[in-house]
């Protein structure tokens, strides 16, 4: 019973990845190689011996942005675009549950997002092997952490966690809306989302308690994007500690589950007849 | 296989971009549209908002205005006198950068250097240089290059031995300092300074990775050897005035023998006699020029 539990959401997860390959998401792969090889050449030049610093930013940044591409553009039509072409009907009367079939959605477009960031991870250190294998030691000293620097998985690791969220926040959103409504409102939350630790102490910036405890209500409830942002401490060499990597990760983990569950269950009550 | 219909858009396609891209150089050409205002405008003014908007890409925005920073001081320093900003904008580049990024070591102490650097070598504001410093030392104030940076900036640039020795003294404190940082704190407040604590000095910053860093100090060492230069000529032309009704001259000294040719700079550009007051200094044409104030010795 289980098996065939797990089956069903491996079927729709495999058929989403499927589809996003036919809709030539991996191209996005190919620009990012482009833009981290003409950028490595170009910066070198503009840069005043910071290259590999900004080559890891720029990677960084690029995974992150185009991470985010993919999992809003793609996740507000997991749903919606099975209810436009009508092939919602053909899937729900088969052996698939509602839950299975947004855990499997869920799950196909975070195996995309996986594939994405592990190739461009993959690529990124390529070019760092490339640059470190070019300059002289004396300059590399100067490095503030390794250029081949295995920390950087740790910011690899946010940033998929992050889109993990971003992901369950636009599959959220697919379930009862427009397209165009679920890409507005996920936008909207992942800059709410990176606001969101100012709302924290906002007690110090107004007087009224009321005002302030919503605030405090807001930053619990909206998700804390923030927290998910170690680039600039791992590209300069801080330590981030584990503790901080794992209360991180189960901290967007349990609010993806939260996600999840109330997306299965606005999809459940939705009617389709 | 392409169909001939295809080929033919391909080839429309290509005739219609081709003419774009000329009618853009025709245009250029006709209409330059270079704007000298363009450069001095920075955009958005307060760091701390733009940190804000840049919501996670702060590190990569920073990397976009240090890249602006050296272009902007590039630019500057190669237009020399006929500059339009005279660097009006590194102080503020340099802060966005840090502010963006607070872990930029390296913008820090490029401003530390260059913003102190009088005009047309820098903008001459060492008030901006502390200040970037001591924004660095409130992020990582266990790093004694900083204090080691601000102690030379009063040092060499502000003539303040006192309160250069009492920062020598702090970067002295700090964890994994050179040793060499405590005596010369001492020394400067007994001595205030001569060339030779100059002289060491650069050589430390000298020894730095930094291309540019290295490559600053290595010059600022050069024009200390032709200050050396220089007190030996003008000894040689007080101990050998020229013969009555003759001006001062190098090939005056030549011709007699005092000196084997006429005397040059450490890159090679001669050295220029006023044959009044017989005082030597570099040529304005010599890489070296213009030539540091130097610091004066304590009584």
């Amino acid at each position: 019973m289980r098996r065939k539990l797990v089956r069903a959401v491996r079927v729709v997860a495999v058929n989403v990845f499927r589809e996003s390959v036919r809709d030539r998401v991996p191209y996005n792969l190919v620009l990012f190689a482009v833009l981290l090889i003409g950028s490595s050449y170009l910066i070198g030049q503009l840069t005043a011996g910071q290259d590999v610093k900004i080559i890891k930013d720029l990677g960084l940044a690029a995974t992150s942005v185009f991470g985010l591409f993919i999992a809003i553009f793609i996740g507000i039509g997991l749903v919606s675009k099975e209810v436009d072409r009508r092939s919602i009907y053909a899937l729900l009367s088969k052996p698939v549950s509602r839950a299975q079939f947004i855990t499997g959605k869920y799950a196909g477009l975070v195996l995309t997002l996986a594939v994405n960031v592990s190739v461009m991870a993959i690529a990124l250190y390529v070019i760092l092997a490339y640059m470190v294998w070019t300059q002289p030691p004396t300059i590399r000293a100067g490095w503030d952490a390794p250029g081949i620097d295995p920390a950087l998985l740790k910011a690899i690791v946010l940033i998929f966690i992050e889109l993990m969220l971003v992901t369950a926040i636009a599959l959220f959103f697919s379930t009862f809306s427009s397209p165009i409504v679920a890409a507005a409102m996920t936008f909207g939350l992942y800059i709410a989302g990176h606001f969101n630790s100012d709302l924290k102490n906002f007690e110090h910036v107004v007087s009224s308690k009321a005002a302030a405890r919503l605030a405090r209500g807001a930053y619990h409830i909206l998700p804390d994007l923030s927290a998910f942002d170690v680039k600039t401490e791992v590209v300069h060499g801080l330590p981030v500690t584990m503790g901080y990597m794992g209360s991180t990760a189960l901290y967007g983990l349990a609010y993806v589950a939260a996600l999840l569950l109330v997306s299965t269950l606005i999809f459940s009550r939705r009617d389709f007849k | 296989m392409m169909r001939r219909n295809d080929l033919g858009i391909a080839v429309m396609a290509s005739i219609a971009l081709a003419a774009a891209i000329s009618i853009q150089i025709v245009r250029d050409r006709w209409y330059p549209r270079d704007d000298p205002q363009k450069e001095a405008i920075l955009y958005v003014t307060s760091g701390g908002a733009l940190q804000r908007l840049a919501l996670s890409f702060d590190a990569i925005l920073a990397d976009v205005y240090w890249i602006r920073a050296i272009q902007h001081y590039g630019g500057d320093r190669l237009s020399g006198p006929k500059a339009q900003t005279k660097y009006q904008l590194l102080f503020p580049l340099l802060d966005m950068t840090t502010t963006l990024d607070p872990y930029f070591n390296i913008a820090y102490r490029f401003g530390a250097i260059f913003l102190s650097e009088a005009y047309p070598g820098g903008p001459g504001r060492p008030d901006q240089s502390v200040a970037l410093l001591r924004k660095a030392i409130a992020v990582m104030p266990q790093k004694w290059q900083y204090y080691h940076d601000v102690g030379f900036v009063y040092y060499w640039r502000l003539r303040d031995y006192k309160t250069a020795a009492l920062w020598f003294q702090r970067a002295a404190e700090q964890p994994n300092a050179p040793n060499w940082l405590a005596p010369l704190a001492a020394s400067m407040l007994v001595h205030g300074n001569d060339r030779a604590a100059a002289r060491f000095l650069w050589q430390q910053i000298a020894k730095s990775e930094e291309v540019w860093l290295r490559r600053n100090a290595e010059r600022s060492l050069l024009q200390l050897r032709a200050l050396d230069q220089i007190d030996q000529l003008e000894t040689v032309v007080q101990k050998y005035p020229p013969p009555k009704g003759e001006p001062l001259s190098w090939n005056s000294l030549v011709k007699r023998r005092v000196l084997p040719g006429q005397p040059v700079d450490p890159v090679g550009t001669p050295y220029i006699l006023d044959p009044v007051t017989g005082r030597v200094r570099v040529s304005e044409q010599s890489a070296l020029h213009p030539m540091p104030e130097e610091p004066r010795r304590l009584q």
